[in-house]
């Protein structure tokens, strides 16, 4: 806790209100701006930073994050890069599992990690068999109803009458959705996906596989995305309503141009110029999966567990959540009599509410 | 759910393929080593980073006899002179008077609300005093609990009035708690933090407070009151909790001026016979009570208030209107629209109410109105039939009248009649006697 030359500025004295013994009760005091009044002395408010560090390091963090796109994109590999370690589900996977599914299968499986004192508790969702089928209308029928299932886990402990002092967190706080390195534009299973899936979830599109496309090709291949995304109104991470503040709005500006990023995973090492990095090794050259110059890895992950994490979180929980809630409490509220309703995302009610049943 | 311990990958993956034979998905989680840096260790700098642009809020409540001292205490804490005026001592009744501040330190901005209890303890008959206190902390529950259950809620922007810490100051008698004390306060400790305080304590002396503190202790304990206990489960801050456990309660002396000792100007209070310095630990633990309550615990009692007492009266509360939590097939959010129901109905209760008062208001009015015009109709008879009265009598007497003057005129006719007469007779009787004169004459 350093010392120095702290001022305890009182900014502004606000509203006073009295509360007899039946007076006007529950009425919070509102603020107005005044003089500042600066006083000599340590008071020692800003311990609270540290306070919270050491509640926030005991806790520890939860995340949960989902990869969705067609087989062969590299998705396993990807998340092993990004947490440096076994993460995904072909890493626990027996020989019998490497079939693709024949209709889409949601797998999740949770990690404790720690670094540095930290420790998080990491669920890696994968779905395999995703944009695999031959007819694959709806398939993201099944993905919706997954997040709106834990969204509907998370309420139902919250509005229990005894309930866990900290409420397990099982909703899918991020998405990240391959595309495929076509190098035209975006498929339509990509904008039925996303456009379906951005009112419900983070989501953050990646090009997969970007070691295929030259630069000028990935650019030209990123700016069509953005145009489709654009024609489509599909709102992506960080989305633009929820940007606070001037600041915010400059940082995510620069992210927003630079979506969807263009990633490369690997998990293997090899040796470059005497350092040993993670790469891809081919006949013409080693791709470094950490190099900016060569693939959009690093600003991923930055994105994703440097500098948003907590952002990331915070949109699902008080936005996305929030929304669901509304729905889920408006419907309750107008069709008492168990009518069918239809979800505004088109998922009939009776295969969203599976619990009740 | 049970975390597992930290296993080689080796084991882990054997391990783990013996238990997930067939399955995909894990329940639990398996501990992974990471072979680089990945980078989340940033979190509890979002998170930080986070909160301070959101701002920190904090309630306290000072609840304490007029005179010990309280608003001085709170601006030695926070070293700003609040505002107010000391209170007097014939309030009819205790109420509270919640003030908001907003402080900055460095990069911190804290929403601080003090609310203290106004004429506490000034009455003859203190037997309700506690309840306007427990009154106002429900209240603060109830509307988290409200904004919590309704339907659109923005809880992240919500300001917690919820009161984080109460201060409660105990007058330096030397000798034991008084029963107000030990009543009030056996009142609040399953609702709020309750950090007793000695006040005033340079009137005691050092002996004599170390008796006292024991003997507040003890009848603490005797009387099943639970204050709170400063954390010790966290190794960073375990040693320091626990020896400040040993010292509650804080004998504390509150001064905002400033006297110069050797060079420098410290906050104390000045007798004739000897300074009291407020951060001189020898002298009060005042610095003790800013430690446990600023710098090291502020965030824990935010948090206790909020999983311990908000939950209990959360759970108080709903169980009180009706709901348990439900079985698996029976509906689900029956909590959140009855609750709403029972509110509407309860609504709809007062307004019927209303109504009915308003009815019955109508009524009488209608009621009185009738009667009024009963009177005022009668009235109007009466006047007409006094009318008829009074002109009946007055062609009576008319009439009279009009026979009088007949008779009147008749009498008079009569005597005039009877004057002639006379005159006539008269007349004739001196003609004649003139004729008998001359008669006699001859």
């Amino acid at each position: 806790m350093k010392r120095g030359s702290h001022t305890v500025s009182l900014q502004k004295e606000k509203h006073t209100s009295f509360y007899g013994n039946m007076a006007d009760v529950g009425k919070t005091p509102v603020a107005r701006n005044e003089k500042t009044n600066s006083e000599f002395g340590y008071v020692g408010i800003d311990a609270i930073l540290e306070q919270m560090r050491r509640k926030a390091m005991k806790q520890g963090f939860e995340f949960n994050i989902m990869v969705v796109g067609q087989s062969g994109l590299g998705k396993s590999t990807l998340m092993n890069t990004l947490f440096k370690s076994k993460v995904s589900r072909r890493s626990l996977m027996t020989s019998e599992e490497e079939r693709i599914p024949k209709t889409i299968e949601i797998k999740s499986i949770s990690h404790d990690i720690e670094e540095k004192g930290v420790r998080m508790k990491l669920t890696v969702i994968d779905t395999p068999g995703f944009g695999d089928q031959i007819n694959n209308e709806n398939c993201w029928q099944p993905i919706m109803k997954f997040i709106n299932v834990q969204y509907e886990q998370y309420l139902q402990e919250e509005i229990n009458i005894e309930r866990k002092k900290r409420i397990p967190d099982s909703r899918v706080h991020c998405c990240i959705y391959f595309i495929p390195p076509t190098g035209h534009c975006l498929r339509p299973i990509d904008i039925e996906f996303m456009r379906h899936l951005s009112k419900v979830v983070n989501i953050v599109p990646v090009i997969a596989k970007a070691d295929t496309l030259t630069l000028e090709e990935r650019d030209f291949f990123k700016q069509k995305i953005r145009e489709d995304l654009r024609a489509n109104e599909i709102d992506i991470y960080p989305q633009k309503e929820f940007d606070e503040d001037a600041e915010d709005r400059i940082i995510n500006e620069k992210i927003r141009e630079m979506i969807p990023f263009a990633v490369v995973g690997s998990d293997q090492e090899y040796q470059v110029n005497g350092k040993r990095l993670l790469g891809r090794k081919t006949r013409w050259g080693t791709v470094e999966v950490e190099n900016t110059a060569h693939c959009e890895f690093a600003y991923l992950r930055d994105l994703l567990i440097r500098t948003h994490m907590q952002n990331i979180k915070d949109i699902t929980s008080s936005i996305h959540y929030e929304m669901y809630r509304v729905r889920r409490l408006n419907e309750n509220n107008t069709q008492p009599n168990g009518q069918q309703a239809i979800h505004a995302n088109g998922v009939p009610e009776h295969e969203v509410l599976s619990h009740e049943m | 759910m049970g975390r597992k311990p930290f296993l080689p990958e080796y084991w882990l993956a054997r391990w783990q393929t013996c238990l997930n034979n067939g399955r995909g998905s894990g329940e639990g989680a398996r501990g992974v080593p990471l072979s680089g840096h990945v980078g989340f260790d940033s979190m509890p700098d979002q998170l930080v980073n986070k909160s301070v642009n959101h701002g920190f809020c904090f309630n306290i409540l000072c609840v304490g006899e007029t005179g010990l001292g309280k608003s001085t205490l709170m601006d030695t804490l926070f070293n700003t002179k609040f505002e107010g005026e000391p209170t007097q001592h014939n309030q009819p009744g205790v109420q509270l008077k919640s003030n908001t501040y907003e402080l900055q330190e460095s990069n911190v901005r804290l929403k601080l609300t003090v609310v203290n209890t106004v004429g506490f303890g000034d009455q003859i008959n203190k037997e309700d005093s506690y309840k306007s206190i427990v009154e106002f902390i429900d209240t603060q529950f109830e509307a988290y609990l409200q904004e919590e259950l309704k339907i659109k809620r923005t809880l992240h922007s919500y300001h917690d009035t919820r009161i984080h810490a109460c201060l409660y100051f105990i007058a330096p008698t030397g000798h034991s708690l008084k029963s107000l004390d030990l009543v009030t306060m056996k009142k609040l400790d399953s609702k709020v933090n309750i950090i007793p305080i000695i006040a005033k304590s340079d009137a005691i002396s050092k002996s004599e407070l170390t008796k006292f503190k024991i003997k507040i202790t003890s009848e603490l304990v005797s009387n099943g009151v639970q204050i709170y206990q400063f954390p010790t489960d966290d190794e960073t801050v375990a040693e320091i909790n626990s020896t400040m456990n040993g010292h509650l309660p804080f004998a504390v002396v509150g001064s905002t001026e400033e006297v110069k000792i050797g060079n420098k100007m410290v906050r104390a209070r000045q007798y004739p016979w000897g300074t009291v310095q407020v951060e001189n630990e020898n002298h009060c633990d005042f610095v003790k009570l800013r430690e446990m309550l600023i710098r090291v615990n502020m965030e824990d009692l935010r948090e206790q208030t909020h999983t311990r007492h908000y939950e209990l009266y959360r759970r108080c509360k709903l169980e009180e209107m009706g709901f348990k939590d439900t079985d698996p097939d029976s509906k689900p959010f029956s909590l959140q629209e009855t609750y709403e129901a029972k509110r509407n109905e309860f609504m709809g209760e007062l307004q019927k109410k209303e109504e009915e008062m308003r009815q019955m208001f109508v009524q009488r009015v209608k009621e009185k109105e009738a009667e009024l015009k009963e009177a005022e109709k009668e009235l109007h008879e009466k006047f007409d039939r006094l009318k008829k009265l009074h002109q009946d009598e007055k062609k009576k007497l008319e009439d009279k009248k009009k026979s009088l003057d007949d008779e009147l005129n008749g009498f008079k006719q009569k005597k005039t009649a009877a004057e002639l007469l006379q005159a006539q007779t008269q007349q004739a009787g001196s003609s004649a006697t003139l004729k008998k004169d001359k008669e006699r004459k001859k």
